[in-house]
Parts: C-alpha cells; structure tokens; sequence
C-alpha cells in the first residue's frame, strides 16, 4: 500500500524542539534541569513553604544537630544554628537569596550586555576600538576586586553587592554578544538581508538574534554560577548580606566561630551552594553539548 | 613580531590611563572629601590641608588635578593609608610579593596536574578515563572556594594535624625580607636554620595554593582536553598515524606541543580568576597579602588603600597577561602574523 506521507519523519522539528530533543537524550542533565527547575520554583515559594521563618529563634534548642543525630529533634530537621534558628528554613529562605537574586542578576545583565552588545558591533572605527580596549582592561580586573570597589564606593548591603555583580557581569556579555554579531554579520545569510534592503537593526532583529541567542544563554549559565559564588562569596567576606538575612555565604560565615562544636553549621549552605553550582553548569553543560550536536546534524 | 610589540605597547598605554583615571575618579566616587581619599591625610589641619591643595592642584581643573595625581604616581606616592598612615606604596610592596608567590605557585600547580590530566582525558576520548576527569573537573569548578579551604582546615589541620593552617611562616624563624617573595629570602638568607625554614614555608604554602589551585586546574584540564582533541583529529597526526607511529611516539612527538601551545594562549585571561580566587583564600588562611588587606580596608573605610590596591593588583595582572601574550607569540609564529583582537 503507497504511504500517505512521502516523508519519512512525521513532523520537521524547529531548531528550538531539535535543542531541546538533544538536550533530553542525557539521563544526568535531565536530573540536574529539574534540580534549577526546582531550586527557581524553591527561590520563588520559600517564603509559604518553610516549617518556621528564618528569623524566629527558638531559645530552648540552641545548636541541635540534625534530626538524624541521635540529639537531633525531628521538627527541626537540620537543626538549628547558635541563635536557635531552624536550618532547613533557612536554607530554604536561602535559595531565593543566593539563587533567585543571581539568577535575576543574570536576567539584567543579559539584557544590558546583550543591549550595548550590539549596538556595538554596529559601530566601527574608532569608537568600536575603544570599546575593545575599555572591555579589555574591564575584563582583566578580577571580578571580586570590581565587586569590592563598587560595594566601598555604595556600601556594604545585598543590594549594592547585586548592583557590583551586575556591573560586573555586563562587560562580559557585551563582550559576547559583540563577538558573536560580528561573526553572524560576515555570513552570507546576513548579506542576503542586506541585499533585500534591510536597515542594520532590522537584521540584527530579524536575522541575528535567533541565531546567537542560544549561545548568549548557555554563556548565561556560567555567568550564573559566577553569580551564585560571587554573591556567597561576597556574603561570606562580610561585605554583601548582613548576618540575619539567610543568604547562604552569609550563613556560612556565621557558622565559622562554631566550626568544631556544630559542622552542620557550615556543611548545609557550603553542600547547598555547591548543589545549585553544579546543577547550573551541568544544565549549560548540556546545553552547549545539544548546541554542538545540532550543528553537526 | 614588531608590529605585534607596537600593538601590545599601545593596549598596555591605554590601559594603563584607563586603570589610572578610574582610581583617580574613586577618590571622587567614594563617600567623604576627595582630596582625603586621595593623599589619606585624614587628621590635617587647615594649614596642612591648605598645602596638600597646593600640592595637588585641587582648585584647577580637573584634567590638571590628573596630570598631577600621575606625576605623584610616578613617584611611587600614592598617599598614606587612612587607617594605619603608612605610605600605600610600601604597604604595597609588602604585601604584593605574598599574593604574587600564592598565586604563582597556584598558577604552577594547576598547570603541573590540571594540563597532564586534560591531555589523558582527550587521549581517551569518551571512555570511562575521560568520563571520571570530566566529573572531577565539573566538582572542582562548582565548589564554593571559601568553603573548600575551611574543609580543607578542618581535615589537614585540625583532625590531621599535617599542615599549618594559617600565615607564611611559622614565627621561629626570622628571615629578613629582601625580595618580598619568602622562598628566595629564605635561600638568600644566611640564617643557621636555612633548610628548616624552607620546609616550614613550604608546608605553609601547600594548603592555600592547593585550595587557590582547584578551580583554574579544572579550566586548564577542559582547554588542553579541547586542544589536544583537536590536534588529535587533524591530518598530520593522521600522517604520523599512516607512518606507522605508536600512539606514544606519536603524542610525545606531536601532538603535545602543539596542543600545549593552545593552551598556553589562555593562561593569561585565567590569570585575573585566580587572583580572585587568591583574594579570598588569602582571607581564610590568613596570608599576609594584598587581597586579605583590600578586604579589611574596606570596613575600616580605607579609601587611599582600596584605590592602590586596585591599581597595584590590576597592573600586575595585566603586566602577567601581556607577558603571556608575547610567550605565546615566541613560540607560535602563527599568532603574530594575524591580525589581533584589537
């Protein structure tokens, strides 16, 4: 009997769907997206879910083991930290600070850097040679002495250390953004756009953007676990969350003095950092190798 | 190759007026008087502050007030610390030689381990070997680097007892710093106890350079596995192959100089990450450099001694990545020919 249908797949996937059916062929990547899934949703709802706000200190159970310990008491099932406080609510307040604010940290500087990115790569001559230099110097002082500059000239608080990120993110997508425009530009698809009359921003809207925005993101990834561990990092120096918000370097540095007495203290934020580290950069991972293999199909 | 020095020379001019002007604007950026967060001189009397307005030029315009802060930078005066009133500049030097020696032998050991180990992994290209380094390297890039150094305290030094886990040396032995940089003060020395005091420095040294370590072996390990992948898959390895070459001969005599030279190109933008990197673990294990005072000058309000250190440290690791730029370009005639970056 003929086939109905000449062609031999059902349906042509969009370059999007076909990202996406490679990037759900690894088991181990899978695991890690709906870890970020999870920590975002976390990041988002902590405030209703937690057994007890991150503030209320319960006087009569200072520094209780978790609840596996044989001292541990189930209600508190991390248990608490030198002020009586409920770990795991903390940890969980925690997420929407560490995590949640860096992953909005990236969100803008995508914006920003993805914004002047391109403009950028529009101009040329001098003006662009300038902007390379700039981005050069800006990109040769570490991130934490720009942090470090930026919270003494505002002050020390976790949202003049967001605004440091921020700042110190952005140069590296506009630097990017700018490279991968210029590459595009010199495709022959672009001078097809061109030909047809296309204004600059027109193909740059059009014809550009679909094309680099899956590599902008997958540079989003990394920039986001930069985030995360500058931001504890910021926190466990002292200079970013103040000691009573539950921001996981923060928490972390609280723990110090009591390091021998109570690890558990200073285990969960460090273990919860390090989770939502490699839970993003395993879902970037991810995303380049699917990137890579679509480019080879 | 001259071409390609002139081009170096002039990023490295304007990078140094870029670096220049925005320590020169922080003194205006940062909260208080600027003339105070420039020299530092924070108990000055009105004669004296009326003298230092003379010195700096403080009432002319601004482009002469820069061309005079340079001149002092050029006399190595960057003002007097607000808190301790030491001159930045031998501060600086005190304090720039321990940072460099950590960051140096950091830079050594993860090249030493992360390079060898990158190499095997491309060797055997998606087999279990690779698969393991490829795990390893993903944990070492997401471990949170202050709680890693206060682990590694806390097994090395508390529980085990092997190593000291805070300084540079232990206070025994007195060594008269020439250098700055410990380990050729001790060799230079003519101290009875030379040997010992090596050793002790060394022991100092392992756990913050290890710790330092980590995180860039893990990029070294990812570049030279990229690289020597795809030196691997090029024709004249495929050539050795058909010379009847053993897998041996051919990445001895091959392969692992071209790959190495790839990766050398990229040491110079990991630089500016460890030095982060080194900032924070010099606060943990309380190493006497330039990260840990940077970090203390800023709750003392220490505005002269942030502005010094930002230029301090940013020049040098500019001076380390326009120093590898040229390494690069010595050993791979490649790169000078083609137009570059900038």
């Amino acid at each position: 009997m003929a086939r109905e249908n000449i062609y031999q797949e059902e349906e042509f996937p969009s370059p999007l769907l076909q990202l996406w059916y490679n990037f759900k062929k690894n088991p181990m990547i899978m695991l890690a997206f709906g870890a970020f899934l999870a920590l975002i949703l976390l990041a988002i709802f902590a405030p209703f879910i937690t057994p007890f706000s991150s503030s209320q200190s319960h006087l009569e159970y200072i520094l209780l083991p978790p609840a596996w310990n044989d001292n541990g008491n189930v209600s508190f099932l991390l248990g608490t930290d030198k002020l009586g406080r409920d770990m795991l609510s903390m940890m969980m307040h925690g997420a929407s600070f560490t995590f949640g604010l860096s992953f909005i940290i990236v969100i803008i500087s995508v914006i920003l850097g993805v914004l002047i990115g391109s403009l950028s790569a529009l101009t040329s001559g001098i003006k662009s040679s300038f902007l390379n230099h700039f981005l050069d110097v800006i990109l040769s002082i570490p991130s934490l002495l720009l942090a470090i500059v930026i919270v003494a000239i505002l002050g020390i608080g976790l949202n003049n250390t967001v605004l440091a990120i921020i700042i110190v993110l952005v140069p590296q997508f506009i630097h990017i953004t700018k490279n991968e425009v210029e590459k595009e530009f010199s495709k022959d698809y672009v001078l097809a756009s061109k030909l047809d009359g296309a204004s600059p921003l027109r193909i740059l809207q059009y014809s550009i953007f679909p094309n680099i925005i899956e590599r902008v993101i997958t540079q989003a990834t990394l920039a986001q676990s930069a985030a995360i561990l500058d931001i504890a990092a910021l926190g466990f120096l002292g200079l970013g969350a103040p000691s009573d918000i539950p921001e996981w370097g923060a928490m972390l540095s609280n723990g110090i003095d009591l390091f021998y007495i109570a690890p558990w203290t200073v285990y969960f934020p460090g273990l919860a950092i390090l989770f939502s580290v490699i839970a993003t950069n395993l879902v970037g991972e991810g995303l380049r190798h699917a990137l890579k293999k679509r480019k080879v199909s | 190759m001259l071409i390609f020095t002139l081009r170096r020379l002039n990023l490295f001019i304007f990078t140094f007026f870029v670096l220049t002007a925005l320590s020169f604007s922080l003194s205006f950026l940062f909260p208080g008087d600027p003339l105070i967060n420039m020299t530092g001189q924070i108990n000055a009397t009105p004669e004296q502050r009326l003298l230092l307005v003379e010195e700096y030029q403080y009432n002319s315009n601004i482009f002469k007030q820069y061309w005079v802060y340079l001149t002092h930078l050029f006399d190595a005066n960057l003002g007097v610390s607000i808190s301790s009133h030491l001159p930045i500049s031998s501060e600086i030097m005190n304090l720039l030689p321990a940072t460099i020696e950590l960051s140096v032998v950091a830079l050594i050991i993860a090249m030493t381990v992360g390079i060898p180990l990158g190499f095997l992994a491309a060797i055997n290209h998606e087999k279990l070997t690779d698969n393991v380094i490829l795990s390893i390297s993903m944990l070492g890039y997401s471990i949170p680097i202050f709680w890693l150094g206060l682990l590694a305290i806390l097994i090395f030094s508390i529980q085990l007892g092997w190593l000291p886990s805070a300084g540079r040396l232990s206070l025994v032995y007195e060594i008269e710093p020439v250098t700055g940089i410990q380990f050729f003060d001790i060799l230079m020395s003519d101290s009875e106890y030379k040997w010992q005091a090596f050793q002790d420095a060394t022991l100092h040294i392992i756990m913050p350079a290890c710790v330092v370590a980590l995180a860039p072996m893990t990029t070294f390990i990812r570049l030279a596995r990229s690289s020597m992948m795809e030196v691997l898959s090029s024709s004249y390895i495929t050539a050795a192959k058909a010379k009847g070459l053993t897998l041996w001969q051919i990445i001895h005599r091959h392969a692992i100089r071209n790959a190495l030279v790839n990766v050398i190109r990229y040491i110079g933008l990991r630089f500016a990450n460890l030095v982060t990197l080194a900032m924070v673990t010099e606060v943990i294990f309380s190493w006497p450099g330039i990260g840990r005072w940077l970090i203390e000058s800023i709750f003392q309000r220490d505005y002269t001694a942030i502005q010094g250190g930002l230029l301090a440290l940013s020049s040098f690791i500019f001076i380390v990545h326009i120093l590898i730029d040229f390494i690069y370009a010595a050993l791979n005639p490649l790169a000078r020919e083609r137009k570059h970056g900038a």
